[in-house]
């Protein structure tokens, strides 16, 4: 009753502080986000002072030796923020089509929504995805119940806030105009806060485990959250112009803010969308293979090399741009270096499947993280090579940069979530199966087509824009005006938003299954077809006779 | 290789000494790289003509951030023959040198605008901006018409210039005094605006948004383009052999 009373009263003072922020805002962006934060501040009293024990109204009771609830919690979000995402996705890549549908609103025109579309597929999806798994696969792995329970589902209902701050933000054009870093001051102190928190209670149950070991999956996550705390501090160094306003100016400019920036864009998909992935990786494709990982040894190598050799792969995104040669030179070789540690994780994760290859037929869980090694594969050998420096001349600023990030992120980060969402949902709700395996199989064959229809539509649009861009005719003349390469990629801008259209309803089949497993429903379906044995073709292969 | 597998050992099984050799992996790379660029003189060369942007500018620049124009629009042109033909001499560190934050790009879904100042017409522009079919037929830049219709928020340029002074931007201290005044008299043709453009050389005042009776979002935004890539004469004879003398690029 007590610990009710403080936290309705800490619950009060936030309420009383968004209050008082809100009336003295200098601006309406600022005005409307301490409302929000007001808002979340009511709606943590009610449930403080009703008593609601939200987990034990909708979810099942937590029964096991393990505290799973903040990650059903996490599972659920990673879904739905996945649905938001994918769909703003599609929005966007409709726009770049057909602009009328940028609908004349200040609030709904590419520019805002865009941002919109990359923090949530990065930072909500993949951001809760990898809050969920790495409490979950922590908590496994150490044998050992998660540290801090409170600040557990803190940075749970943190992280909630910092995402729609951030979105709502974009829409209010509250931007401080970084890729990838846009949220401004305010919301990065609070994200902050958030991550700090994660950090105490991971390492906090890696401190309590009772193995002697620590799996090489948590050195994964333990590196992907130390190292995008450092990011995520020196990108933001910012200065407010108000304390209660919403408009900030970062403390670098001109080259050195681009490469501060860019240190942070490619390591936030270093350490955010590779490091942390991996980490799911080498958690749930053994499990889910019934296999141990492939080699150990592998897994140091790799490890060390990828974490080291990442960081300094940031200046490939400013090639022949005004920062120095030697950065640029720098950025490239390190760029191609980092090729080999990340296919050591990709090998690692394929041959873990050694001796259970056979799942790749019967199984459409590990199909999906076959496809998600083989894309983890196919992008971190084409991001070196775009990389180097003449190949990059022609890639840059063209739809090639945003083919690869989407055959990195959809068949990636995407195929290696679902997979673990797959294997997580069942055990999460105590339930015997998933509602339907055949559904799973529908999901992986609807987002790889997508991917192929993505991938390969702007494989095609940047190469055409790159080669038109320096066109020369026999005059001595550019031959194209930029409009004229514009509008030469539209069919492949439509064929790309069909291949999002494929993926997003690959998204909604997902989570149709996700929900009927959690109501505890399972689908009568005749099983996935298993391979039938045929003694006939069950013999050695023998050279013909010469 | 035993004896390394053997030895790390040590780090999986405390984890205070695996988060720090972490730590020290990843933070090398960024102190090599990003460090130096603070301390190296030819990081930036010194050319004439850089200045920092007027109050309308500056508030153009950021109505161009909460747009999200960097979404599609680079303002780096490299060294090539085709970007150098197509949008002007390649852009210097130094133009970008009062930038916070840059704004450099990384896709050009429409094209480059490092120097797009004075390129079109405030007519071309705002007609642009308004409906850019009306304009470029095939076009797929969203329509910003709202820009003409908002009046420019007003809000504290004493406030914002001084922030940005603060983070190392050399506005005088009559620059800031200023700002208020400053940010009107540049969209007001009525105004006298000698004592301006003698602390802001080149800097353009006029009604950009044909609009004169009203201070719109517009005109801070057609003031903000025109003045890109103006400042720096890189054709003059003493940049050309500043250019010609640099090294590393």
């Amino acid at each position: 009753m007590e610990s009710a009373l403080s936290r309705s009263g800490l619950w009060l003072v936030g309420l009383l502080i968004a209050i008082l922020a809100c009336a003295a805002a200098v601006d309406s962006g600022f005005a409307i986000h301490m409302g929000i934060v007001g808002l979340a501040c009511v709606i943590g009293l009610i449930v403080t002072l009703r008593g609601v024990d939200l987990s034990k109204a909708i979810l099942a009771p937590d029964q096991g030796r393990y505290d799973d609830d903040p990650i059903r919690w996490g599972v659920i979000a990673t879904v739905f923020w996945g649905m938001a995402g994918f769909t703003v996705g599609l929005l966007i890549a409709m726009q770049l089509a057909l602009p009328m549908l940028n609908l004349g609103l200040e609030w709904t025109s590419f520019g805002r929504l865009r941002p919109l579309h990359t923090s949530a597929v990065i930072f909500a999806f993949g951001g809760n995805a990898l809050i969920a798994t790495s409490f979950y696969v922590v908590q496994r792995t150490c044998r050992a119940r998660l540290a801090f329970p409170g600040l557990a589902r803190f940075v749970f209902w943190g992280y909630q806030l910092f995402i729609v701050l951030a979105a709502t933000g974009y829409l209010l054009g509250i931007t401080q105009g970084k890729e990838y870093a846009e949220p401004e001051w305010y919301v990065d102190l609070w994200l902050t806060i958030v991550w700090v928190a994660y950090l105490a209670v991971f390492v906090g149950t890696i401190v309590k485990r009772t193995e002697p070991h620590i799996y090489v999956a948590n050195w994964f996550y333990l590196s992907f959250i130390i190292t995008v705390a450092m990011l995520h501090i020196v990108n933001n160094l910012n200065w407010p112009v108000s304390f209660v306003g919403s408009r900030s100016y970062p403390v670098f400019a001109g080259v050195q803010g681009a490469l501060v920036q860019w240190w942070y864009g490619h390591n936030a998909v270093g350490f955010f969308l590779t490091a942390g992935f991996l980490a799911m990786m080498y958690y749930f494709v053994p499990k889910q293979a019934e296999r141990p990982i492939f080699s150990y040894r592998l897994s140091i190598i790799h490890f060390w090399a990828l974490i080291f050799l990442y960081i300094w792969a940031g200046p490939h995104h400013l090639h022949y741009t005004a920062l120095p040669d030697w950065a640029q030179t720098l950025g490239m070789v390190f760029s191609v270096m980092l090729w080999m540690p990340s296919w050591g994780g990709m090998i690692n994760g394929l041959m873990t499947l050694n001796g259970a290859w056979d799942k790749v037929r019967t199984d459409p869980i590990i199909r999906m993280m076959v496809m998600a090694l083989a894309f983890y594969g196919m992008s971190t050998f084409e991001g070196p090579m775009m990389s180097i420096k003449s190949v990059n001349s022609l890639s840059h600023y063209t739809d090639w940069t945003i083919g690869h990030v989407h055959s990195g992120a959809l068949g990636w980060n995407g195929m290696i979530t679902f997979a673990s969402v797959y294997y997580l949902v069942p055990r999460l709700w105590a339930r015997p199966r998933l509602y339907s395996l055949r559904m799973v199989n529908w999901h992986f064959w609807l987002a790889t087509v997508g991917i192929v229809f993505y991938a390969s539509s702007m494989w095609v649009a940047g190469i055409t824009q790159g080669l038109m861009w320096r066109e020369y005719g026999a005059d001595g003349y550019l031959v194209n005006s930029f409009v004229e390469t514009v509008a030469a990629l539209k069919p492949m801008f439509f064929l790309r938003a069909f291949g999002g259209l494929l993926y997003l309803t690959g998204a909604v089949v997902m989570t149709v299954n996700v929900w009927r497993t959690i109501l505890g429903h399972q689908r009568t379906e005749a099983p996935m077809r298993d391979a039938t044995f045929d003694p006939a073709k069950d013999r050695p292969i023998v050279a013909a006779a010469a | 290789m035993t004896t390394i597998v053997e030895r790390h050992k040590t780090l999986e099984r405390n984890v205070t000494y695996l988060g720090l050799a972490a730590f020290a992996a990843v933070i090398v790379g960024g102190i090599v790289e990003i460090a130096p660029l603070f301390w190296i003189d030819n990081t930036i060369e010194k050319v004439d003509g850089m200045r920092p942007y007027t109050p309308l500018e500056q508030a153009g620049r950021d109505i161009y951030i909460r747009e999200g124009c960097y979404n599609c629009h680079s303002q780096m042109i490299r060294p090539f023959r085709d970007e150098v033909e197509r949008y002007g001499h390649y852009s210097l560190a130094a133009e970008s040198m009062y930038d916070h934050p840059f704004q450099w790009g990384s896709k050009r879904t429409g094209p480059d605008l490092a120097r797009v100042g004075n390129r079109y017409s405030d007519e071309w522009h705002v007609q642009h901006l308004k409906d850019p079919r009306a304009v470029v037929p095939e076009s797929i830049m969203p329509t910003y018409a709202h820009l003409a219709e908002h009046d420019l928020n007003q809000g504290d340029m004493v406030a914002e210039l001084r922030t940005l002074y603060q983070i190392g931007v050399p506005y005088s201290q009559a620059d800031i005094a200023k700002a208020n005044d400053d940010l009107k008299t540049q969209a007001d043709p009525a105004a006298d605006a000698t004592d301006l453009i003698k602390r802001y050389p080149k800097a353009q005042a006029r009604d950009f948004d044909g609009d004169p009776a009203r201070l719109t979002e517009m005109d801070a935004l057609v003031a903000y383009l025109q003045m890109l890539g103006t400042l720096v004469d890189v054709n003059a004879p003493a940049a050309q052999e500043t250019l010609a003398k640099e090294k590393g690029r």
